[in-house]
């Protein structure tokens, strides 16, 4: 007996039960250069990383020197939360409130009220990160170290716990079902939407607010640098800088920001006369079992393939049918091999490759938020019929020279794609890979 | 330092904790800073250390319980600065024979 996780069980309710569509009817972002989904929209159009010098890398001799970053953030906190949110909400908590509030009311939905307002015992969220809200963190180190206590106040471990950007999201909505945060690295956001989907499509909840948080955090950041898997060559040129799948790459861009997307049930959204974006089709999770190249820093290329394939077939959809790829692609070594993963997942010859993008060409490597922030951008190239440009590939690998026409692509693009592949992947050998599709009525 | 001025400065502490705006626009003494003004019972900590920096004093775990009103809290703070300033006359007497 295998599980259904392997795609070789069908879903089946205990109940007898069929399952639920669910489709998306709300997006937020708080994405490089930006605060709002309207300023990422923007983005989506350009060919160029929207990365920046920070003098602050350079002081403190990390190789990279460049990173993107949102605007305006706590500007747009101060306008939207009440003070009493904002005397206990760090860093983490203020971006993945923003994104969570955006999308909230970008699905036509109100928060309820403070202090005594209806709970919505329907509706839930499933919101990650990546290293929790590392500068509350090291805030709360310095205090201890220098015998602080006293200034520690009272809301350090509400800041600091893996839950806090969830906790700030259900507080503000008022939510009352499910409310988690999820951590796997770098395929977080991804891996939260396909949790929320899993959790709407069998009746649990009717809604569930997804995404993923990244603090700017200098520190974080110098780990990574040690690593040496961050852009250091392309410091003097921050809009080349972020290059996935371009030979001259030298590594990852670091970048910040928050990405939320509401996941409803079909009926449910028709009832209340939401706007619909997308339908989430499947999705899958997995590990390479940091075995066969994999590791805790690498993927076994076997763990990508059986999960896109895992994906594609909780979906039903035929690998033939996929229209459209948005790839976890980051500007490192490992852009090779997730190319070939793709190839041996989708079993598509080069020339009938579907089109691809590469969205952290545009606004860096977000960490836990990128596969929210770029799900977000799926769903409105899928909505809108474009695909956005890849940049800065102008001089492509040569394992993919083959599948140029696909991938090329110096200014947005119209497409009639239907189906969206959208992958992510992490440390720890982690996969979580949704698909998706354009919403043409029931 | 009068009362009025004590209650000016403690309602400046409180505002960023308070949850229910419209009972804070209608504070007197009588306010009861959890249950009418919804602050988080956990900011009682910030408050209280926002209270000692404010006006020089140090507030003991104990008298936390008897902190539930505007006007408690205004009187606990009264009684430690009065307590300072008595503790400093008396540090400043001339010797005794």
């Amino acid at each position: 007996v295998r599980s259904a996780g392997d795609g070789t069980l069908g879903w089946i309710s205990r109940s007898g039960e069929p399952m639920r569509r669910v489709v998306v009817t709300g997006l937020g972002a708080v994405a490089p250069e930006g605060s709002k989904l309207a300023e990422f929209r923007a983005v989506l159009e350009r060919a160029e990383t929207c990365a920046r010098s920070v003098p602050e890398m350079a002081e403190r001799g990390l190789a990279c020197r460049v990173a993107a970053l949102p605007a305006g953030v706590d500007e747009e906190a101060a306008k939207r939360f009440e003070k009493a949110d904002l005397s206990a909400m760090g860093a983490t908590g203020r971006l993945a409130g923003l994104a969570a509030v955006e999308a909230w009311t970008d699905a036509g939905l109100v928060p309820s009220p403070r202090p005594n307002g209806a709970v919505d015992w329907d509706s839930g969220a499933v919101f990650g990160s990546g290293a929790g809200d590392p500068t509350a963190m090291s805030d709360c180190i310095h205090k201890v170290d220098a015998q602080r206590l006293r200034a520690l106040g009272s809301s350090v471990v509400e800041r600091c716990m893996a839950s806090h950007g969830a906790s700030v999201v259900g507080g503000l909505l008022g939510l009352g079902n499910q409310l988690a945060a999820n951590s796997s690295a770098c395929a977080t956001g991804t891996e939260a939407i396909a949790i929320g989907f899993d959790r709407v499509r069998s009746g649990r909840a009717l809604r569930m607010v997804c995404g993923g948080a990244e603090t700017p955090d200098l520190y974080i950041w110098a780990a990574f640098d040690a690593m040496r898997v961050l852009s250091r060559k392309w410091n003097e040129a921050p809009a080349r800088a972020s290059r996935p799948l371009s030979r001259s790459s030298a590594g990852f861009v670091p970048g910040a920001g928050a990405g939320a997307l509401v996941l409803e049930d079909l009926d449910a959204a028709i009832a209340r006369g939401a706007p619909i974006r997308a339908e989430v089709l499947g999705a899958a999770v997995n590990s390479g079992g940091q075995r066969n190249g994999g590791s805790t820093s690498a993927p076994n290329p076997e763990g990508q393939v059986r999960c896109i394939a895992a994906a594609l077939r909780d979906a039903a959809v035929d690998p033939d049918d996929v229209d459209a790829v948005n790839a976890h692609l980051t500007g490192t070594y490992a852009d090779r091999l997730e190319i070939a993963s793709w190839r041996a997942a989708l079993g598509r010859s080069a020339a009938d490759f579907p089109s691809l993008t590469a969205t952290k060409g545009l606004i860096g490597h977000t960490l836990a938020a990128a596969g929210a922030l770029e799900s977000v951008a799926s769903v409105l190239m899928l909505q809108e019929g474009f695909l956005h440009p890849n940049a800065n590939c102008e001089d492509l690998l040569e394992d993919c020279e083959d599948i140029a026409h696909a991938v090329v692509r110096p200014r947005p693009a119209a497409s009639s794609a239907r189906v969206l592949v959208k992958a992510g992947f992490g440390f720890g050998d982690v996969n979580a890979c949704i698909v998706l599709r354009r919403w043409e009525g029931v | 330092m009068t009362d009025s001025s004590i209650y000016d400065r403690f309602v400046v502490i409180l505002d960023p904790y308070v949850r229910s705006r419209d009972a804070f626009d209608a504070a007197s003494r009588d306010s009861r800073i959890l249950d009418d003004l919804q602050v988080n019972s956990a900011r009682l900590v910030d408050i209280v250390v926002a209270m000692e920096d404010e006006f020089g004093i140090l507030i003991q775990d104990e008298d936390f319980e008897g902190l539930a009103t505007i006007g408690d809290a205004v009187d606990l703070i009264a009684r430690r600065v009065s307590d300072r300033e008595t503790a400093i006359v008396r540090d400043h007497l001339p010797p005794t024979a």
